[in-house]
């Protein structure tokens, strides 16, 4: 093993995934505790403006892996190319974006290459043997724990979305790229289609604001006000399970233990009542506002602002003061 | 079509967390356990296929846990699955979910397995590298956080709808395989009473680690990931209540968003 740390930069149609930028954050500090350099791995098909992205945060080098079979994810075909860059880099830590790529693709290639692995990390350090340690969240955040590594090994973490800031500062990492080498068998996963899910809006992954509604908004309908104050704040819409059991809203949309977890900077809850299951989606969102008919709620004691009030009438005025606000 | 279905026993997903003095491990003692929601998902989609599908020879449900594990069990033969395999000794309670993998895949190796479905992750430990690293382990393809599965007639592959980033990817896959189950893909249905008592006749194999040949070596190699100091969350500091009537409380919420959080 290098001292080297591999960043494993997602991008989809040459556009990197936002994590991925982030992420580079943390490689850095590691970096600089263990003595090696960030090296960047893009794998796909045409490579250009992400490898040009990713050289703007500063890591030392970029490896790509791109090649017509590899335009779209495929589990089998990503983890032999990120294999491979393993194999030549001989990394003591990989970080991937937490993302449904990222944790799609970490468990396989571990399993591949012989490492450990931690999922969903939010803290990472280096500590005096040298190995990785890091925080993650588990119990559904009802709870948190550190991690240790085994020493004579390469240490693998999905790094949680939102948690770092993008890394900037760069440019001029070393170029180097491999090529493709397909393993037996990796065909064996053919994608047909990337379909757009839940209309033209933001997913709740993707978004730094998302405003959500509960059973409250009673119909898909009464969703609109939500969606009208989504669009003021360029935010993502979210619901909870009973909104997208009633068929409000489709189940892509759903947030909490069942549905998906989400770490935007600001959060709206209206109409939701606060079920552990939900706050098992969002407690890790940097504010958190719920409005709420009833004061007892217990999405309240959540919340860093709460209005006591029927979210028909507080969500139009809302959306109508952002407006304004945003001249 | 010989479909496997793996089970994980969870905390209730309402537990209240509590966690030892000296923060090893969270507190086990009276705590509810329960199918792992994402696993039930997996079981309906296999009882499915079986009563929907005539290739479908046998779905055999697989656990690792100790003996309360029996019951998760229990659910899975209740529900329709026809027989049990429990992994159950002291050794494999430290694994930690790759090694877990790689103990699964050294017991349904050669099983004729055609079908592997699961989970896309666990509630508790929430890290979802059970499925993934069991397919690279068999060296089979996988499709995670799945949201529907179509066979072709000939049952010999199925295209697959998964989950992403607001999106879904559409991909075709051949036997054997694995698949994780998202929520959408089915919900399961509720065991009769009658069904968990016929689930007691059905037949479960328990292994221990001794029964299991190259179980030391194949968990030597990958893995080994220790967790220590248990938290509770961070503490968020109390939220403010902004009174009044919903006009004036949104603009004031609004304000605060924008000159106080600093987050519109
Ligand atoms: C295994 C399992 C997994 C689950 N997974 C999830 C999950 O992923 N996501 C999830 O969300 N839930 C999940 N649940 C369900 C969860 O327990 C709750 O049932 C659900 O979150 C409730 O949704 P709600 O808050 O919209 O509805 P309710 O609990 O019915 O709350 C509606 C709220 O709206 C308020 N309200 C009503 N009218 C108004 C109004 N006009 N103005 C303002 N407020 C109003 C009410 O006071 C109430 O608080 C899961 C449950 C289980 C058992
Ligand atoms: N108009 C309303 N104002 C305040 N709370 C409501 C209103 N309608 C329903 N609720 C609450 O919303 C939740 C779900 O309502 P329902 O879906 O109508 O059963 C319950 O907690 C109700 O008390």
């Amino acid at each position: 093993m290098t001292n080297d740390i591999l960043v494993f930069a997602e991008q989809r149609n040459d556009k990197l995934h936002p994590a991925a930028l982030q992420i580079v954050t943390p490689a850095k500090e590691l970096a600089a505790r263990t003595g090696g350099k960030v090296v960047a791995c893009l794998i796909g098909g045409a490579l250009n403006a992400a490898v040009e992205a990713i050289d703007k945060t500063g890591v030392g080098a970029i490896v790509t892996v791109s090649a017509p079979a590899l335009a779209n994810y495929s589990a089998l075909r990503y983890r032999t190319a990120l294999a491979a860059v393993i194999g030549k880099v001989q990394p003591r830590v990989v970080l991937l974006p937490a993302t449904f790529m990222g944790r799609d693709l970490g468990p396989r290639v571990a399993a591949k290459v012989g490492a450990a692995l931690a999922t969903d990390v939010v803290a990472l350090s280096i500590n005096a043997e040298g190995t990785l340690d890091i925080t993650r969240p588990v119990y559904n955040g009802k709870a948190s724990c550190h991690v240790g590594f085994p020493k004579d090994r390469p240490a693998v973490a999905s790094v949680r979305p939102n948690t770092f800031p993008a890394a900037t500062g760069g440019g001029g990492a070393t170029r180097e790229a491999l090529a493709y080498t397909p393993a037996p068998g990796d065909d064996r996963i053919d994608v047909k289609e990337v379909a757009k899910a839940g209309g033209e809006v933001k997913d709740v992954t993707e978004a730094d604001i998302i405003v959500s509604g509960g059973r409250a908004l009673k119909s898909e309908e009464n969703f609109k006000i939500v969606y009208e104050l989504a669009k003021e704040l360029d935010a993502a819409v979210g619901a909870s399970r009973a909104a997208c059991d009633a068929g409000y809203q489709p189940h892509s949309r759903q947030v909490g233990l069942t549905g998906k977890t989400v770490t935007p900077r600001l959060y709206i809850a209206c109409g939701i009542s606060g079920a552990i299951q939900h706050l098992a989606g969002m407690r890790g969102s940097k504010v958190i506002v719920a409005i709420n008919s009833d004061k007892e709620a217990p999405i309240f004691k959540l919340a860093d602002y709460g209005i006591v009030g029927d979210l028909f009438k507080v969500l139009p005025a809302m959306t109508a003061e952002v407006r304004r606000l945003k001249g | 079509m010989k479909v496997l279905v793996v089970v994980r026993q969870v905390p209730d997903s309402t537990t209240n967390i509590k966690i030892q003095a000296g923060g090893q491990d969270i507190e086990r003692a009276g705590v509810k356990m329960v199918v792992n929601p994402f696993d039930e998902f997996a079981i309906e989609q296999a009882v499915q296929l079986k009563e929907k599908r005539k290739d479908v020879a046998s779905v055999t449900a697989l656990i690792v846990g100790p003996a309360t594990a029996a019951e998760a069990l229990r659910i899975a033969l209740a529900v329709g699955a026809d027989d049990g395999i429990h992994l159950q000794d002291e050794a494999f309670d430290r694994l930690d979910e790759l090694q877990t993998a790689a103990l699964i895949a050294t017991v349904v190796r050669g099983g004729g397995y055609d079908l592997i479905l699961i989970g896309k992750q666990e509630i508790d430990l929430d890290s979802g590298q059970l499925g993934p690293a069991l397919a690279e382990l068999l060296d089979i393809p996988h499709v995670g956080t799945t949201v529907k599965l179509e066979f072709a007639a000939d049952g010999k592959s199925f295209v697959a709808r998964r989950r992403i980033e607001g999106a879904e990817e559409v991909v075709q896959v051949s036997l054997p395989a694995l698949v994780t189950a998202d929520k959408g893909l089915c919900e399961m249905r509720y065991p009769s009473l009658p069904n968990l008592m016929k689930a007691k006749k059905k037949p479960v194999k328990v292994f221990k680690a001794a029964d299991v040949a190259g179980f030391a070596a194949a968990v030597a190699n990958l893995g080994g990931v220790k967790m220590h100091a248990f938290q509770p969350p961070p503490e968020r500091p109390p939220g403010k209540m902004i009174p009044g009537e919903p006009e004036p409380a949104a603009k004031e919420l609004a304000r605060l968003l924008r000159e106080e959080a600093k987050v519109i």
